[in-house]
């Protein structure tokens, strides 16, 4: 069900770097830097912004996949990779959309576990790739046998 | 603070020992990041889930590691950062970050980072290739 689903998008969805978003953000990380949250310092620094910390992309909407149905509930996060090309500036609009990268299945400590890989994209108002990352999500034999897949 | 960029290969970062992992600690990652996935907040559906008690969000401890690296800012960015999620993180845990400088090609320097809890057993291991202009 799932491999038939490799390459599917969803559409892309506008996404302020919200100020108040990095604050909390920060502060959920015990990141409180003046770099992330302090007006005068991203205006001094070579950014002539604050910038958001590298995981705060995971606050992102990513729209829809259409026809992907992965309820929460039992899900585990086997890896997460990010990959910058440059920081996220405070302020800025990031175009987003998911991507369903690849599906595979493998047997392992929690059965017949399958492997979903996730990527979560982030674009400036031209197109440009700000950021790019992908989740590695593991459906143990549990967890199929309960959703069926 | 020595520079990110004069760092030897074998030399580390100063490492971060995060206090206790409070249930307080979790329930503002939920709000700030908007997973609101309840093994992570509630004992109820932690245990129904099969888990001896809540965990820590994996994003929230990879966020924490990231830290190591904040005050290079004006150096570079983090431009590559890929963990994998080894051990739980339950609550009252002790955790510390490390990051390791690994290698160096030309202006990318590639650490191993880490976390630990107090039994010195990685809870997330992965590398930060850190881009300096």
């Amino acid at each position: 069900m799932f491999k038939e689903m490799i390459g599917k998008t969803s559409n892309k969805v506008k996404n302020t770097v919200e100020r108040g978003a990095v604050k909390k953000f920060a502060e959920a990380i015990g990141d409180m830097h003046p770099i992330y949250l302090d007006e005068e310092t991203g205006r001094k620094s070579r950014y002539g912004a604050n910038i958001a910390p590298p995981t705060f992309p995971r606050v992102f909407d990513y729209g829809v996949i259409e026809g992907l149905h992965l309820p929460n509930k039992g899900l585990i996060h086997g890896e997460q990779i990010y990959h910058y090309e440059r920081p996220l500036l405070v302020g800025e609009d990031v175009y987003c959309y998911a991507r369903v990268g690849d599906y595979y299945e493998k047997k392992g400590a929690l059965g017949e576990m399958g492997f979903i890989v996730l990527e979560n994209n982030g674009e400036d108002q031209e197109g440009n790739l700000i950021f790019s990352s992908k989740s590695v999500v593991i459906l143990s034999e549990a967890y199929r046998k309960v959703q069926n897949v | 603070m020595t520079k990110i960029a004069e760092l030897f290969v074998g030399d580390a970062l100063k490492e971060i020992q995060l206090e206790p992992v409070s249930r307080i600690d979790l329930i503002k990652y939920a709000g700030a990041s908007g997973d609101f996935n309840p093994i992570h907040t509630i004992d109820e559906e932690a245990k129904n889930a099969g888990l001896p008690g809540i965990i820590a969000h994996g994003m929230w401890t990879m966020g924490n590691l990231a830290k190591l690296f904040t005050s290079y800012y004006e150096e570079g960015f983090i431009e590559e950062y890929s963990i994998r999620f080894r051990g739980m993180v339950f609550l009252n845990d002790v955790i510390t970050l490390k990051a390791e400088l690994k290698d160096r090609q030309n202006d990318r320097l590639t650490f191993e980072v880490l976390a630990v809890n107090q039994d010195q057993k990685p809870v997330l291991k992965g590398e930060v290739v850190y881009k300096v202009y």
